[in-house]
């Protein structure tokens, strides 16, 4: 697709063009230089060396001796090594890698020595897990928030006063109110009652996470609903004569000509509202789900590292965001040339 | 084939507006009827009463001997056996041609694959345009657009069909195209309803002619009669005015 752009507002000026550019990049080391500059004033310490173990790190393993005994023998076991040491209470089992330890068979050992020290298997940090969390639970709701609102939107345009009141109803009251009170009546309310009522029938309650997927569904559902009815409502009125005059029912009608007409201009206010939803997850630490901006909280409480830590988890909601847009961007390209 | 006995239609917006009053007719298999008037004179809303596209206020239309406004009525049973032609085509955009000519076979008619599309190849070449199967809608003239939305109606095996001024939207280069399909179609035997200004076409192919104003039938009888004698100073007036 051709894109048109009008002449109204361009620099026609090269040089006034080049200028202008120039001031931009100027703007931008200006904001972020005089960020800086502040925090050098307030003596702020930046330890980024210390972000990488945020997303991966290798724990150190270090093994005690726990009780007195003697090192009965070391067995080789591919590049490893197994230490068995015999004490009083019978033998013990050490697997250990090789080179990690100054043990010879025949030495003895008592409470306080140390077996072997060595770097144990790369883990997920913390920051990796928080964004795993806030990616799947965004995604989630995604799916349940468009399934929701394609049901919500067809009933809202329906004659049949159960479905479109429902709709409406469900649509006014749940933009009514904060989305970080609903999270807490989902989960504090409806998610003590459920528990409960799950418990008294020996059902294990559900995990926190689904009542914060659950709150987030129905929240942004009532926005698509509103988005899809839009997006029906702008289809000509001519369609549905054409398909319902060759006499296709109702529910043919709307999913087999409107819904694929609709899906075009619905698409970007759609991608507005689930990039809201995948900053709207953040509230979900609020109900003690480990996402992306409660792991970041966690990781100050214990590294101090405030300024860091805060500004990279902004930078990755934008990476989540950003993708996600150009993602639509590439389907709305799609589905202009159709 | 189709009785239409005291239909009366009122629209209230944006203004009282009485569409129709006390129509009744009769229209019999194989015959062209062509319904002609000054706009606003409700003969649109006669058409469209036809496949229950609007509900008359009064009075009773029957198709084939089947009450059309009596709700236990399955309308989408008596919509298929109906083809309609629109004056803006409403072809489906996101559709190929040969998809608009198929869709329709196959959720109503639920013809398999190869049948329908062995149908729409077959009147798609009868109208003309069979080798624009694979465009969009978007990439077709106005005529071409108006003749796939005629072979489209036309896949479903109608009994009648109904034209909506199919001529109206196009541009006056295109618009013999289009009659010629419709000529074709009244020779072999088809039962049409058509609201047109083509007076041409009306003195040519049709039947009988119906002329409407301020929601009544006015004057009908053979195009021979019409064109030649009309009786109302009504239908003089119109003529003389148009011709």
């Amino acid at each position: 697709m051709e894109q048109k752009k009008s002449n109204i507002s361009r620099l026609s000026n090269p040089t006034a063009h080049a200028v202008s550019v120039a001031g931009f990049i100027a703007l931008m080391f200006l904001v972020i230089g005089s960020v800086y500059y502040a925090t050098v004033a307030v003596e702020y310490q930046w330890r980024w060396f210390k972000i990488p173990q945020y997303f991966m790190y290798q724990p150190s393993i270090t093994l005690y001796v726990e009780a007195d005994g003697e090192i009965a023998s070391l067995n080789p076991n591919k590049d490893k090594v197994e230490i068995v040491i015999q004490g009083e209470e019978g033998e013990k089992k050490f697997l250990v890698p090789a080179g990690s330890f100054h043990w010879d068979e025949g030495d003895s050992v008592s409470p306080g020595d140390i077996i072997a020290q060595y770097k144990g298997e790369w883990k997920p940090g913390l920051l990796a897990i928080g964004l795993w969390v806030t990616l799947k639970i965004s995604f989630i709701s995604t799916i349940f928030g468009i399934l929701l609102g394609i049901i919500g939107g067809v009933a809202r345009v329906s004659d049949t006063p159960i479905l479109k009141w429902t709709a409406i109803t469900y649509v006014e009251v749940i933009r009514g109110s904060p989305l970080l009170v609903q999270i807490m009546i989902f989960y504090f309310v409806l998610g003590t009652t459920m528990n409960k009522i799950l418990m008294m029938n020996g059902i294990p309650k559900i995990n926190p996470e689904w009542y914060g997927i659950m709150a987030l569904s129905i929240f942004t559902g009532a926005y698509v609903v509103e988005i899809v009815r839009a997006g029906i409502e702008a289809i000509h009125p001519g369609q549905v004569e054409a398909a319902r005059s060759a006499g296709m029912s109702y529910f043919q009608c709307m999913f087999h000509i409107i819904l694929p007409q609709a899906l075009k201009t619905i698409l970007p206010p759609l991608a507005g509202q689930f990039i809201n939803l995948i900053k709207d997850s953040s509230l979900l630490g609020m109900i003690s789900i480990r996402e992306l901006t409660k792991a970041t909280r966690e990781g100050i409480t214990t590294s101090l590292q405030t300024f860091e830590l805060w500004i990279l988890c902004a930078i990755l909601y934008l990476l989540m965001t950003f993708t996600l847009s150009m993602f639509v961007q590439y389907l709305e390209r799609r589905t202009a040339q159709k | 084939m189709i009785e239409i006995n005291n239909i009366y239609k009122t629209y209230y917006v944006p203004h009282e507006v009485r569409a129709l009053v006390d129509v009744s007719n009769s229209i019999k298999a194989g015959e062209v009827v062509v319904v002609i008037g000054p706009s606003g004179s409700g003969k649109s809303t006669f058409l469209r009463c036809l496949n229950r596209l609007e509900t008359a206020d009064h009075g009773q239309i029957l198709v084939d001997g089947v009450d059309i406004f009596d709700p236990k009525t399955d309308i989408n049973k008596v919509r298929a056996e109906m083809g309609m032609v629109f004056q803006s085509f409403n072809l489906f955009p996101h559709q190929t041609i040969l998809g608009n000519v198929c869709l329709a076979q196959k959720l109503v008619r639920k013809r398999g694959k190869k049948e329908r599309e062995e149908k729409a190849m077959m009147i798609l070449e009868k109208v003309g345009i069979a080798e624009k199967a694979l465009a969009h809608p978007s990439n077709l003239s106005g005529g071409q657009q108006q003749r796939v939305a005629i072979a489209r109606a036309l896949a479903m095996d109608p009994k009648i069909m109904l034209f909506d001024e199919p001529t109206s939207a196009l541009d006056p280069e295109m618009i013999g195209e289009v009659l010629d399909v419709m000529k074709a179609l009244a020779k072999e035997g088809m039962t049409m309803v058509c609201v047109t200004h083509e007076m041409g076409f009306a003195r040519e192919v049709g039947d009988r002619v119906i002329f409407m104003d301020e929601g009544r039938i006015v004057e009908e009888g053979t195009p021979e009669h019409f064109f030649t004698a009309p009786t109302h100073a009504r239908t003089k007036l119109f003529l003389k005015q148009i011709l």
